[in-house]
């Protein structure tokens, strides 16, 4: 039990000269609450689409419950996937079914389960995530948090073992997204779950995290447990938590470059 | 970017779209018995019967209205010739088998091809961009044969039973010109028309639009899981998808006709 249900070794990523990933070593024990911490561009996104495999590196490998999720057959890879959840960040529920049939359709298409059976299950997972009352809605009816909600219903459907979470506070307000950061909780002791969680939300992070791993420019910089993190002393961890900005535009010095441009070169135009 | 490279990968281009489209083509066949009813997945029948509706009913008036057109310009025009040699009653032969032949199935797939093939695509398109295809991929479910199988299944049955209503809508539009031009009664110019049409040119007809209906929903839908990018790509996609499965359409037809040209020699 102690082997790690998803290790990732040495992963490489390029898309074209662009170097995402950068020789990738993680581990995720079972049970924890992994929060990959990174800014935007920094290669979060990238390294959950090839966790799931849907995207291949160009090196490296990524074992998820011990199957090589690059290398598997179809079908190993259909196992696999059975066991992880996902929920994407902008929810991709399917906008031509109702909260309840997105719930229920993992449960049609991959279990042989009655109806009646199939009708309980999904009122359970809503009612679980707090949307009983709105089964019967299209997912354009619902805001922001409803769908990301929902999406977390359809997730845990079929009862993962591992549950991805790609931002689950984006675009959301911060009462809402204390409440997601809840909702991720209550899984984790409810289902002993393991769940991977990208963010860039600080707040967020520190409140659900059992250990942080973070990313900068496609490598990863530290990994530890929360506690520690904080106290990281690395500029570059310390650059985020302490939200200093990167260099800007300094605005004299771009109107000089523009007035040079234009010609405008000596005095004032 | 000199000549020859652009060539090359115009030819590379090309031999991917082919790859790709035989591969999907072999999957979506795989996934076909999971739409049949009783002995399919739950759901999928009720959708290709919903898709049934969508390609097949909602098209019937375009269909309709475009071959009617198209079987009264036809008997126009040759009626037009052929009156010169006092042959007029020729137009018969011509719109029946012309249409059961030819002009039925192409013009049907021509709008089929415009009205669904590019809602196949589009529909695809934008839950690939919405992430719809990659959520249902992480669910085990195969996009294929939840959203492809049960389109083409429709396809495959609506599409050759709308070729025969136009084939019909293009004979009778061709009676109509024969009662205004020479007075022959409709029901005499019915029996003419039965002793033209061959079976054979029938059979011909419907394999001719068993294949189309392959060709747009395949293209349709492959143009669909391409999109990569934002709703433009979705755009492009869908134009991309009716050039190319026109395209192919009339190539296969031209196949099609040939074969059954030397077949008939033999």
């Amino acid at each position: 039990m102690n082997e790690p249900i998803i290790a990732i070794r040495d992963l490489t990523v390029r898309y074209g000269d662009l170097c995402v990933l950068n020789h990738l070593n993680l581990d995720v024990a079972r049970g924890e609450i992994m929060v990959l911490l990174g800014g935007s561009g920094s290669g979060k996104s990238t390294l959950i689409r090839h966790i799931i495999g849907l995207e291949h590196p160009e090196r490296g490998s990524i074992l998820v419950q011990g199957t090589d999720v690059d290398r598997c057959s179809e079908r190993e890879l259909s196992a696999v996937r059975r066991t992880m959840g996902v929920v994407f960040q902008e929810a991709a529920l399917f906008n031509s079914l109702t909260v309840e049939d997105n719930v229920a359709l993992p449960l049609r298409e991959l279990t042989q389960l009655a109806e009646p059976v199939i009708e309980i299950m999904v009122y359970v997972k809503l009612a679980l995530v707090g949307l009983g009352d709105v089964a019967k809605l299209t997912p354009q009816e619902l805001s922001g948090g409803m769908k990301k909600r929902a999406a977390v219903a359809r997730a845990t459907a079929i009862d993962p073992e591992i549950l991805i979470f790609d931002e689950p506070s984006a675009g959301l307000d911060p009462i809402v997204a204390a409440e997601m950061d809840e909702l991720i909780l209550f899984l984790k002791r409810m289902f002993n779950m393991t769940l991977l969680v990208v963010t860039h939300e600080l707040a967020s992070a520190f409140r659900i995290a059992d250990r942080i791993a973070m990313l900068y420019d496609g490598s990863l910089i530290a990994v530890d447990r929360k506690e520690a993190f904080r106290d990281s002393a690395d500029p570059r961890v310390r650059q985020f938590l302490d939200r200093i900005p990167g260099p800007v535009l300094d605005s004299e010095a771009f109107q000089r470059h523009l007035r040079q441009l234009g010609g405008f070169t000596g005095a004032r135009a | 970017m000199s000549l020859l490279d652009r060539i090359g990968r115009r030819a590379i281009h090309g031999v991917t779209d082919v790859g790709e489209l035989s591969l999907q083509f072999w999957t979506g066949l795989r996934a076909v018995p999971s739409v049949l009813p009783v002995v399919g997945r739950r759901g999928h029948w009720q959708a290709a019967i919903r898709q049934m509706a969508a390609i097949g009913v909602n098209a019937l008036p375009m269909v309709g209205v475009v071959t009617a057109c198209a079987g009264f310009i036809f008997a126009m025009q040759s009626g037009a010739e052929l009156r010169r040699f006092g042959a007029t009653r020729l137009v018969i032969d011509i719109v029946s088998i012309g249409f059961t032949r030819e002009l039925g199935p192409l013009l049907t797939a021509i709008v089929v091809s415009g009205r669904s093939g590019s809602a196949f695509s589009a529909e695809i398109g934008t839950m690939v961009v919405t992430s719809e295809i990659a959520a249902l991929r992480t669910m085990a479910i195969d996009p294929i044969a939840l959203v492809l199988a049960p389109k083409y299944v429709a396809a495959m049955i609506v599409v050759p039973c709308l070729t025969i209503m136009s084939s019909v809508f293009g004979i009778m539009a061709g009676g109509v010109f024969m009662y205004l031009s020479t007075g022959m009664k409709f029901l005499s110019y019915w029996q003419y028309v039965s002793d033209t049409i061959l079976l054979r040119d029938v059979f011909a007809g419907l394999v001719k639009s068993v294949a189309f209906a392959t060709i747009i929903v395949h293209v349709g839908c492959m143009e669909g899981f391409n999109v990569r990018g934002g709703p433009d790509a979705v755009g492009r996609s869908t134009t991309a998808a009716v050039v190319k499965a026109t395209f192919l359409v009339i190539l296969a037809d031209l196949f099609f006709t040939a074969v059954f040209y030397i077949t008939r020699e033999l």
